[in-house]
């Protein structure tokens, strides 16, 4: 049983930045009343994918039970839930990775800009350019620094090899490790360091000029202050990217999420702005969860 | 399910502390109200006395709530209990300080005959004393329904309030030589209508804890709106 | 005095252990062992270098024989050595690698990919005198005059020649290719190919641009050791195109200008050539320093490429390391 937000139709015009997630008790907007919990008067971004009843099955196991949520433009929406929760089974739904193993079964809809990207005739390839992934455990390719980040612009046919230079450049300072690389392109990506190589990755997914940006832990792997940049980087990134992240970090969420979803045995148990999930859960099992009564 | 936490162990605590200085604040309240109705100058001394006991109390319980927020990162239940219990204990010293000034001016009216039969003011006193003790039975109980219904009583005591203004306004304005006694039984007045109003915020912090619902200042009415849906 | 640590973990630490006897016997027994065989190759190795490196001349390597094999050099049997096996190379590997990205990259795990591991690794099993009859019987006799027949070209392929004995040999060799190529596949990565397909590739180019380029090197060390080990045997090429002594090299000129291998021409080799001199040989005293050398040319070829690829796969570890 979901939670959904309902928008509020005069105030899609984004021209506050949307980043701006404060708590809603200090927004002061003066001919509105103040309210706390609803939308009504504050800045609600549009829905960019709509996962209507999603079922997967891995052959017999039903590793999704209608789950159900809203993922809005340029927000970052977390994901969490014990081992085996299918948060992850969930994400890669999302760019239909889960395809290519056996016995993989779904039901349900998932709307993307309007579109069912489990309808007939989707150019899955396609798809998967607009939807990025970064993984858990980095794994840039064998390769160098460049030849890494233009892997992808190079399977799609690039072939303009100034084109593929700026974009490179361009997706390396966004993943903010321009200034660390620059000087050496042509060296193995496998130099770097475990926080670096995590970049090259961003930096690779970045370069196809995806819409959206999956994340499966990918700061879990990490050390601390890897992991503290990687946070900054998508609260950067999420200005002009649509954020979705896995994650087993609590705390992790609640510093960079603005709506989390609870997932329990494959179902979504609560979904909600990231504020409210923390402090006032409305589901006893979240609540349970998020605060280590179990799991 | 449920794991046991170390954590809990510590929540406890807070509680237990919370509750003892919520007892020494009741009684603090009940003995400055019969100091004052019994005419007891002793009784009047030992409020004054006993308040360090409460200001003591009040450092050590908050020092707990500041530990638990640093080293426990709480969230959603655990938050919305120590963010309460801060403003709790704020509040149950300062109400312990006005039953201090309620014995204080008892004090000084004891030094000269009643000026009135006192049937106010004690009525006031058991309706704030009544208050404080269901904000806290609301606490102990995480009884949203009784926190409110202590809220709705503010009003009551409020006018009360008034109208002992208004009648010892009459007596001052007829004899000039009540004055000090009057301002004495007015400030009384006063300090009971503060400590209702303490109450009421006790409960408004109750509330928020268990529903997660923010009261105060009649928001909800203002809002027109239940604030929270499922 | 000195303090003395009386607690348990002092007393353990501060008591030498007794010499475990068992331990000492099998390592000694296990160095020993180690040492046989590669005794048995130095001596080996020494006996053929003493007995015939006099005999390898620059003139033994470059000159046709002559004299009833007693004399001249063994220049056609290199050259046929290696003529036979590059073409068998180049028969066995797009098809051992085919075969092994299919198992790897497509096959999954039915019943079907079972047949054909269990099929590699029997082929694998076979004795290299069944691969020259099979090399008879089936692409001579079958093959070779069943084309003849549609072709009308007389006795053209079915007949002994190097084809043959190339087609012969990399069947021989299938598995060692098929084998080190799936080995060097499955060391690649699956992360690889799932970041590969989340950017928008298609399995095929994950293949080409992800894969592949990893699996280069096992790949490699796979050809040569396929090389090394064509170039050795002698059974599968006994019948099916070998010869003892031909007056010419198996060459002739395409479209009359361009000289080119003739792949329908017998061959002489190596392997061969030191077995019917050890066997048929007019005057087997007198053959016996020409015997020495052409083994020691064999081995030195044989044992150049297996160093090959030892050093390439040493350099290729170190590389995948680095992931």
């Amino acid at each position: 049983m979901g939670v959904f937000i309902m928008t509020d139709e005069e105030d899609r015009a984004k021209t506050e930045s949307v980043a701006d997630s404060a708590p809603v008790r200090h927004k002061i907007k003066t001919s509105v009343p103040r309210t706390f919990g609803t939308e009504s008067g504050e800045l609600v971004q549009p829905v960019k994918i709509q996962v209507e009843n999603l079922d997967f099955y891995y052959g017999l196991t039903r590793a999704l039970k209608k789950a159900s949520l809203l993922i809005r433009e340029r927000s970052v929406t977390a994901l969490i839930g014990p081992s085996g929760c299918g948060k992850s089974t969930f994400l890669r739904c999302l760019n239909r990775m889960n395809d290519d193993i056996p016995g993989a079964r779904t039901d349900g809809r998932v709307l993307m800009d309007g579109i069912d990207i489990y309808g007939p005739g989707i150019n899955v390839v396609a798809l998967r350019r607009l939807v990025g992934m970064v993984f858990q455990k980095s794994n840039p390719f064998p390769k160098s620094i460049f030849d890494n980040v233009a892997y992808g612009l190079k399977i799609g046919g690039m072939s303009d090899r100034e084109e593929v230079e700026v974009r490179v450049e361009e997706s390396l300072k966004k993943a903010a490790i321009w200034e660390e690389v620059k000087d050496r392109l042509d060296h193995s990506a496998l130099e770097l360091s475990g926080g670096q190589q995590q970049r090259i990755c961003i930096a690779r997914a970045l370069a196809v000029h995806p819409e959206i940006i999956l994340m499966d832990e990918p700061a879990s792997a990490l050390d601390p202050i890897s992991t503290a940049k990687i946070e900054e980087l998508i609260h950067i990134l999420k200005q002009d990217y649509t954020i979705v992240i896995v994650t087993h970090n609590m705390q992790q969420a609640a510093r960079v999420s603005d709506y989390t979803g609870f997932f329990l045995t494959g179902e979504m148990i609560e979904f909600d702005r990231t504020q409210t999930i923390f402090e006032v859960p409305s589901d006893k099992r979240t609540e349970d969860y998020i605060t280590g009564r179990f799991g | 399910m449920a794991m046991e936490r170390h954590f809990d162990e510590e929540l406890k605590e807070l509680r237990e502390k919370l509750l003892r200085m919520a007892a020494l604040t009741e009684s603090a309240v009940a003995r400055s109200v019969k100091s004052l109705v019994r005419r007891d100058t002793e009784m009047a001394h030992l409020v004054i006395l006993a308040d360090d006991e409460i200001n003591m109390m009040e450092i050590e319980a908050e020092e707990l709530c500041l530990k638990l927020l640093a080293l426990r990162q709480p969230i959603a239940k655990d938050l919305r209990f120590i963010a309460a219990a801060m403003k709790i204990i704020n509040e149950l010293e300062r109400i312990g300080d006005l039953s201090v000034n309620i014995a204080q001016r008892t004090l000084d009216i004891l030094k000269e005959p009643l000026l009135k039969p006192l049937i106010d003011i004690p009525r006031m006193a058991g309706l704030a004393q009544k208050m404080v003790t269901d904000s806290l039975e609301a606490f102990v109980h995480e009884d949203s329904v009784l926190a409110r219904s202590v809220c709705l009583r503010d009003d009551e005591v409020d006018s009360l309030n008034y109208q002992i203004f208004r009648e010892l306004l009459s007596y001052m304005l007829e004899d000039p030589q009540t004055v000090t006694r009057a301002v004495d039984l007015l400030l009384i007045g006063r300090h009971l209508e503060r400590i209702a109003d303490h109450a009421t915020n006790i409960s408004e912090e109750v509330v928020y804890m268990v529903q997660g619902k923010t009261i105060k200042h009649h928001i909800e009415e203002r809002a027109g709106s239940s604030g929270r849906f499922a | 005095m000195d303090a003395v640590l009386t607690t348990s973990l002092g007393s353990a630490i501060s008591n030498p252990s007794k010499p475990d006897l068992r331990a000492l016997v099998l390592d000694i027994l296990v160095r020993v062992f180690t040492l046989i065989p590669l005794l048995v190759l130095v001596y080996i190795f020494t006996k053929i270098y003493r007995q015939g490196a006099h005999a390898v001349t620059w003139e033994f390597l470059t000159a046709a024989p002559s004299g009833g094999m007693l004399e001249g050099g063994i220049f056609p049997c290199i050259f046929g050595t290696l003529m036979v096996t590059l073409l068998m190379i180049l028969i066995a590997l797009p098809l051992g690698i085919c075969a092994a990205i299919y198992l790897v990259e497509y096959g999954g795990s039915g019943a079907l990919v079972g047949w054909i591991k269990a099929a590699v690794n029997n082929l694998a099993g076979v004795p290299s005198i069944v691969f020259g009859l099979f090399g008879v019987g089936f692409f001579i006799l079958f093959v070779g005059r069943n084309l003849d027949h549609l072709l009308q070209t007389g006795l053209l392929f079915g007949q002994p020649c190097m084809l043959w004995a190339s087609a012969t040999l990399s069947v021989l060799v299938l598995p060692v290719i098929v084998v080190s190529t799936e080995e060097a596949l499955n060391a690649v990565p699956q992360s690889h190919r799932t970041a590969s397909l989340a950017l928008g590739a298609t399995k095929w180019q994950t293949i080409q641009n992800v894969v592949l380029p990893q699996a280069r090197g096992g790949i490699l060390t796979g050809a040569i050791l396929a090389i090394s080990r064509g170039a050795g045997e002698t059974a599968p090429i006994l019948f099916t195109g070998c010869a003892y002594f031909l007056p010419h090299l198996p060459v002739g000129n395409l479209f009359g200008f361009i000289p080119m291998v003739n792949p329908m021409k017998q061959f002489m080799e190596l392997s061969y050539h030191i077995f019917v001199m050890a066997t048929q040989s007019i005057d087997a005293e007198k053959s016996l320093p020409i015997q020495y050398g052409t083994t020691l040319v064999l081995l030195a070829l044989t044992f150049m490429l297996n160093f090959c690829a030892i050093a390439y796969r040493i350099h290729f570890r170190k590389q995948l390391r680095q992931a």
